[in-house]
C-alpha cells in the first residue's frame, strides 16, 4: 500500500518535472523546428521591423526593446502578438503564427536576442 | 624628365575619366540588411559598387539632387546621408530625428525635407551641406502633442506637403522664404492617414487613411476649396482582413483617366476616375497589396503584396482592368521599380538576397543581382519628376 502511494507520488513528480522542462523547452523555442526558428527571426526583424524598427526602435509602432518591455509579463505580449490591438495599426497574426512560437517571440524580444 | 605641368595634366585627364559618365541609366537599391546600399546601371543591368555605414535602413527612401549625381538616404534611425554615385562616396550625413520615415527635395533642388516619427515633425536642410534650415514640429491638439508624420512630398511653388498620422490633418509647407515659412493647415482630414501621394503634375494630394475607409484628397492648385473626402464607402460593411503591412501610396499608377490604388485590409485594387473621383471598379487581387505602380506607359499595373503573399507579384491590364498575369519571383518581394522607358522592372526579393529584373513584355527574368535583404530600388529617373 504504502509503496503504491510511494510509486504515484512518484510519477506525479516525475509529471511535474516533464511539465516544467516541456514549458522551459517551449521558452527556448525547442518546441519549434530550427527551420522555423530562422524563419521566425527573420519574421521578427524583417516584417515586424518594418514598423518598429530592424532594431525595435520603434516606427509607426512602439519601440520594443528590453528596457520598455521590462514590465509587460510574455503571456500579455505574445497575446498582443496573436490577436494584434483593435483601433492601432497592430494585426492579429494568429493566422500565421502558433500560440507557442508567439510566446517563444516574446521571450526574444524580453531578452533583446535578435540577431 | 618628366615637367611637372605634365604631371598636372595627367592628373586632370584621369579625374574627370573617373567620372565621365552620365548618371541617367544609374540607381541605388537600399540593402537593409547590412546598412548599405548598391550603386547599380540599367544599361547592363549590374552593380558598380556599394556604399556602407548608413544606419538602420528598415524603411529607408531615396531622392535624388537634379543632376542626378547625389542620392538622399533617409533611414530610419533618423540618419540622413548624401551619396555621390560617381565615385560611391559618403559625402554628408547627419542624425537629425530620432526615427524618420521619408523625404522629399524641393522643387529648385536646393532644400531637402525629412518627415520624422520621433519627435514627430518635419526638418528642412541645405541640399548642399546637409545644415539645418527650417524645423517644423508637428503639434496639435490643446496640448500640443506632436504628431508623426507621414506621405511627405514636394509640390510646385517650392512647397512639401506632408499628413500627420496622429492629428489627421494635411500641412502645406512654403519654403519660398526660408527664413520664415509658411504654413497652411487642413484640419479634420480623417484618421490616421498613413501615406500620400502627388499626382504628376504636381497639383492633386491624395492621402490614404488607415483609421477609416476613403481618402482625402486637396487640390493644390484650388486650395481654398478645402479637403474632399474621395470613395467613403469602398467596401463598406465588409469585415477588414488582417493588414500585415501598411500599403504605399508613393509611385502614381495612372492610366489615362484612371488611377489604381490598394484597398486598405481588402484584397483588392481600387480604380478611381479621376475626372470625377468616383470609383471606377474594383479588382480582385492575389492579397493586401502594398505597392501599387504602373509601368510608365500606363498599359500595366504590377501589385505586389504583404505578407503571406509576398512571394507573389500580380500584372493587371489597363484597358481589361483584370489580372493578366502572375509571377512568383521568390519570398519577400518588397518593391518594384521600372526603368524610365518601362521596358524592364527591378523587383527586390527580402528573404532570398536578391534583386530579379523582369522584361515586361515577355514577363521573362532578364537578370539577377544579389543583395544584403534587399529593399526600395531607386532609380535615377525620380530626380525629374514632381512628388518623387
Amino acid at each position: 500500500m504504502i509503496r503504491s502511494i510511494w510509486s504515484v507520488l512518484f510519477r506525479i513528480e516525475t509529471a511535474l518535472v516533464l511539465g516544467l522542462m516541456l514549458s522551459a523547452s517551449l521558452h527556448a523555442g525547442e518546441g519549434i523546428s530550427a527551420s522555423r526558428q530562422q524563419d521566425l527571426r527573420n519574421l521578427l526583424i524583417q516584417d515586424c521591423g518594418s514598423c518598429h524598427g530592424l532594431r525595435m526602435k520603434g516606427g509607426l509602432g512602439p519601440a520594443l526593446l528590453p528596457s520598455m518591455l521590462r514590465d509587460k509579463p510574455a503571456e500579455y505580449l505574445s497575446a498582443i502578438i496573436l490577436d494584434g490591438r483593435p483601433g492601432t495599426a497592430m494585426p492579429a497574426w494568429r493566422p500565421l503564427i502558433s500560440p507557442a512560437e508567439a510566446r517563444w517571440l516574446a521571450s526574444l524580444l524580453l531578452q533583446g536576442e535578435l540577431q | 624628365m618628366i615637367s611637372p605641368r605634365y604631371w598636372l595634366l595627367l592628373c586632370l585627364l584621369l579625374s574627370l575619366n573617373a567620372h565621365s559618365r552620365g548618371t541617367g541609366d544609374m540607381g541605388v537599391l537600399i540593402e537593409r540588411g547590412s546598412s548599405s546600399l548598391q550603386i547599380i546601371e540599367t544599361s547592363g543591368n549590374t552593380s558598380v559598387n556599394r556604399v556602407v555605414g548608413l544606419g538602420d535602413l528598415s524603411h529607408a527612401s531615396v531622392v535624388y539632387s537634379r543632376d542626378a549625381r547625389f542620392a538622399y538616404v533617409f533611414g530610419r534611425d533618423g540618419g540622413l546621408s548624401k551619396v555621390d554615385i560617381l565615385s560611391a562616396e559618403l559625402t554628408a550625413r547627419t542624425m537629425q530625428s530620432g526615427n524618420s520615415i521619408g523625404g522629399a527635395i524641393s522643387q529648385d533642388g536646393r532644400l531637402v525635407a525629412v518627415s520624422n516619427y520621433s519627435p514627430g515633425g518635419v526638418k528642412v536642410f541645405d541640399a548642399d551641406t546637409l545644415k539645418l534650415v527650417a524645423d517644423i514640429p508637428a503639434t496639435f491638439g490643446a496640448d500640443q502633442q506632436r504628431s508623426k508624420v507621414v506621405g511627405l512630398v514636394d509640390a510646385p511653388g517650392q512647397k512639401f506637403v506632408f499628413a500627420l498620422w496622429d492629428a489627421g490633418e494635411i500641412w502645406v509647407l512654403d519654403m519660398t522664404d526660408q527664413s520664415s515659412p509658411g504654413i497652411e493647415k487642413y484640419r479634420d482630414i480623417g484618421r490616421n492617414p498613413y501615406d500620400a501621394l502627388i499626382t504628376p503634375d504636381g497639383r492633386y494630394y491624395i492621402v490614404g487613411l488607415f483609421g477609416e475607409d476613403g481618402m482625402a484628397l486637396l487640390d493644390l492648385w484650388n486650395p481654398s476649396s478645402g479637403v474632399k473626402r474621395i470613395l467613403p464607402d469602398y467596401g463598406k460593411g465588409e469585415k477588414k482582413l488582417p493588414v500585415y503591412k501598411m500599403p504605399h501610396l508613393e509611385g502614381w499608377a495612372v492610366a489615362g483617366d484612371l488611377a489604381f490604388v490598394p484597398a486598405v485590409g481588402r484584397h483588392e485594387v481600387l480604380v478611381i476616375n479621376m475626372r470625377t473621383w468616383q470609383q471606377a471598379g474594383r479588382i480582385k487581387v492575389h492579397g493586401q497589396p502594398i505597392f501599387v505602380m504602373a509601368r510608365p506607359d500606363g498599359r500595366q499595373v504590377w501589385v505586389n503584396f504583404a505578407l503571406p503573399d509576398n512571394d507573389t507579384i500580380q500584372i493587371i491590364d489597363t484597358q481589361k482592368l483584370a489580372v493578366i498575369q502572375q509571377l512568383k519571383p521568390g519570398k519577400g518581394v518588397l518593391h518594384m521599380e521600372f526603368e524610365p522607358r518601362g521596358e524592364e522592372v527591378w523587383l527586390s526579393v527580402r528573404d532570398e538576397d536578391r534583386v530579379e529584373i523582369y522584361d515586361t513584355r515577355t514577363f521573362k527574368r532578364t537578370a539577377t543581382i544579389p543583395a544584403i535583404k534587399p529593399s526600395g530600388i531607386f532609380l535615377t529617373a525620380r530626380a525629374h519628376r514632381i512628388g518623387l
